[in-house]
């Protein structure tokens, strides 16, 4: 294999990781830009949907527990608006912080005590098992299915937010919440939707990324660190920040792997402090506020 | 799931909580009121153990002291003496392990000291208990010096990395393996097991064709899959452990590169603690541990079979580490008549004493250290599971001690 077909490779795995993060840092950033609020559970949900995938694929199969999976965690994430987030949002971003802190704390705790302290983890389906080709490079077949997933579900986000109803409603809803309800959309089950919906997003990276990263108690606030630090880099609240700068992170990371051996576990901290001090706001600021 | 279940698990935890607190207490108390010497035959035995209870080394934590409890079960009392763990938690900080060793020492006042999952820890302690001239029982870091330094008062019932890599890297070389890629985490144990192992590889012959060391933790090793790739050597040696080792095994299969080079490595790279998360991945994998599972002797079937009974799962290479520990400690105490006060007899007791140990033949070196069989085991599926089988034995070998 020649030096090119190497750096191919490198870019496609790349890819594939960074698009990973950008399913996760989607969901991250869709709450933040509806709430003002970082939702640092985010990570706990990622996790949990690791952990009720794997109980779940012996029985039903990697596709369907993926759908499952999904949505058991959007239930447990509409159970927690309704009972725990609802009755803050009339209170300081603090008490809100707060309440999402001491989630990702419980999680991890009951997920341990629930799943055990072992690390777990995910067959890929037969069909994308083994090395798949692409122009002579050669990529696991897995990671480009979550190339093309990724890549989808970009697509019709932004089809979603920009060029629908009610995606002018939540675009609305973010710039200013009171002239929407006085229009006569109820705010409270948007913002309902949205939390929930981005816990969905954080359910399906979860899943998507447990025949590779494995699950354990602890991965939820690993990735929440990187997810953040997407987040940061993108913009806060910026879906088209979210995106690149997950690719940015993903490719960056890969790359520094493989030429920078020695600097492989700084690499997207110095990234990260370069971008933020050339654009302290993020890459791309955030469009509605 | 919902959140009814979540509560009660909540509730559940703070309960468990409370108890160990109330238990921690209690302990406190029985160690205020008790003190003085432990001169009357009915004082209690007292073995420190320090073992990570939480974080990622959790499971290996339980699994020794379960091991040593299938000991101390049959051996409630020694020379009349009742024998009591009294544990303390080693976390996965150096700095902790060594505190608790201490807390131990001089608030505990145990008479024996094992534990230490983690090199750094095991160290710390070594500098510890060389001035407290207390008797100290490694039942798992491996990290080459701890029995090299030759301190009298240091055991060792697991083994030395050099053991678990040496002599592998010699036997793939005389196998007619010509060419390895070697990489492993990116820490003083990483550096250790791999340094040992290309020594042991390429005396014998073999061709080091390429090197990489990830940090620990890494998330992508895809980077390293291609550097294999395009190294293209007839096999991989690699030294990963808990996490790292999933992610590397289930990566390296989903890359493909286990159709043409066969993944080697020490016996963490697909261990019982990894094992089921990697599944098929594992399938193939060689590996070099002084235990496997599946090892064929009464003393084996029969520890197994007792941790199975009292534990309710299967017993892991750490359990037997514990269960030898505990062997060591028991079998030299009722060899003094239950005499901890005599720290010189007790060494001497503890170095004859003969194991029995469900690994296979072993005894301890001049150094404290096991001379013990390495296994090259081949991880198969068996009876629906997956498991290390035994495709050959390296007998006695015994760490260079320097």
């Amino acid at each position: 294999m020649g030096e090119i077909q190497a750096l191919a490779s490198h870019l496609l795995n790349g890819l594939a990781y960074g698009l990973l993060l950008f399913i996760l840092a989607a969901g991250l950033s869709l709450i933040f830009g509806m709430m003002d609020v970082i939702n640092l559970s985010h990570g706990s949900f990622f996790m949990l949907a690791g952990f009720i995938g794997v109980s779940l694929a012996d029985d039903l199969g990697f596709w369907l527990a993926l759908l499952a999976t999904v949505g058991i965690v959007a239930a447990i994430g509409l159970a927690v608006e309704l009972t725990l987030l609802r009755p803050l949002y009339n209170r300081d971003h603090l008490d809100q912080i707060l309440l999402t802190f001491g989630l990702a704390l419980v999680i991890e705790d009951a997920s341990e005590w629930i799943f055990g302290s072992t690390i777990q983890s995910l067959g890929v389906p037969a069909a994308l098992s083994g090395n798949a080709s692409l122009l002579g490079v050669s990529i696991p077949a897995y990671r480009l299915a979550v190339i093309a997933v990724g890549l989808l579900l970009g697509a019709a986000l932004y089809v979603l937010l920009e060029k629908t109803r009610v995606g002018a409603i939540i675009r609305a809803g973010v710039s200013n919440r009171e002239m929407v309800s006085a229009l006569g959309f109820n705010i409270t089950a948007i913002f309902g939707g949205v939390f929930v919906f981005g816990l969905a997003l954080a359910a399906f990276a979860g899943f998507m990324s447990a025949p590779i990263l494995g699950v354990y108690a602890g991965l939820d606030f690993e990735i929440l660190i990187l997810t953040l630090i997407v987040v940061v880099i993108g913009g806060l609240g910026s879906l088209t920040g979210a995106f690149w700068a997950s690719l940015l992170i993903g490719i960056t990371q890969i790359l520094g792997q493989a030429y920078f051996p020695d600097l492989a576990a700084l690499v997207i901290y110095i990234v990260m402090a370069a971008v933020l001090l050339v654009r302290p706001q993020g890459l791309f600021q955030r469009k509605y506020a | 799931m919902g959140t009814a279940e979540g509560a009660s698990a909540l509730r559940k935890f703070l309960g468990a909580t409370g108890i160990a607190m109330f238990s921690a207490f209690t302990l406190l108390l029985v160690s205020c009121g008790g003190g003085g010497g432990s001169e009357g035959g009915d004082e209690p035995i007292r073995v420190g153990v320090v073992l990570p209870y939480s974080g990622v080394y959790a499971q290996l934590g339980e699994d020794i002291t379960d091991g040593m409890n299938v000991y101390f079960e049959e051996n409630k009392e020694i020379a009349g003496r009742p024998v009591e763990l009294v544990r303390e938690d080693e976390e996965a900080d150096p700095q902790v392990g060594v505190q608790a060793a201490r807390t131990l020492i001089e608030r505990e006042g145990v008479d024996i000291l094992t534990g230490a999952v983690a090199t750094p820890t095991a160290y710390g302690i070594i500098d510890l208990i060389e001035r407290e001239q207390m008797p100290f029982v490694i039942s798992n870091a491996l990290g080459n010096d701890a029995t090299r330094r030759g301190v009298e008062y240091v055991f060792r019932t697991s083994g030395s990395s050099w053991q678990v890599t040496y002599p592998m890297g010699e036997y793939l070389a005389e196998e007619g393996v010509e060419t390895i890629f070697v990489s492993a985490a990116d820490y003083a144990a990483g550096q250790e097991m791999s340094t040992d192992f290309k020594d042991g590889f390429t005396s014998a012959g073999g061709e080091v064709v390429g090197e990489a060391y990830p940090p620990l933790g890494t998330n992508d090793y895809s980077t390293y899959l291609t550097e294999i790739r395009q190294a293209d050597p007839e096999g991989s040696w690699s030294f990963f452990a808990g996490t790292d080792a999933v992610r590397f095994v289930q990566q390296y299969a989903q890359s493909g590169l286990k159709e043409n080079t066969t993944l080697y490595g020490t016996g963490n790279l697909v261990d019982s603690d990894t094992l089921e998360a990697q599944g098929e991945a594992a399938i193939g994998a060689q590996t070099a541990l002084f235990y496997a599972s599946t090892l064929d002797t009464p003393e084996n079937r029969e520890f197994r079979e007792k941790f199975q009974q009292q534990f309710d799962r299967p017993a892991s290479v750490y359990a037997v580490q514990g269960y030898d520990a505990a062997w060591l400690i028991g079998e030299a105490l009722k060899a003094t008549d239950g005499n901890t006060e005599d720290t010189d007899a007790l060494i001497e007791a503890m170095e004859n004493v003969e194991f029995q140990s469900p690994r296979g033949p072993m005894r301890l070196d001049e150094n404290h250290n096991p001379v013990q069989n390495i296994y090259i085991r081949e991880a198969r599926r068996q009876g629906g599971e997956i498991r290390n089988v035994v495709i050959d034995t390296i007998e006695e070998v015994q760490d260079p001690g320097q």
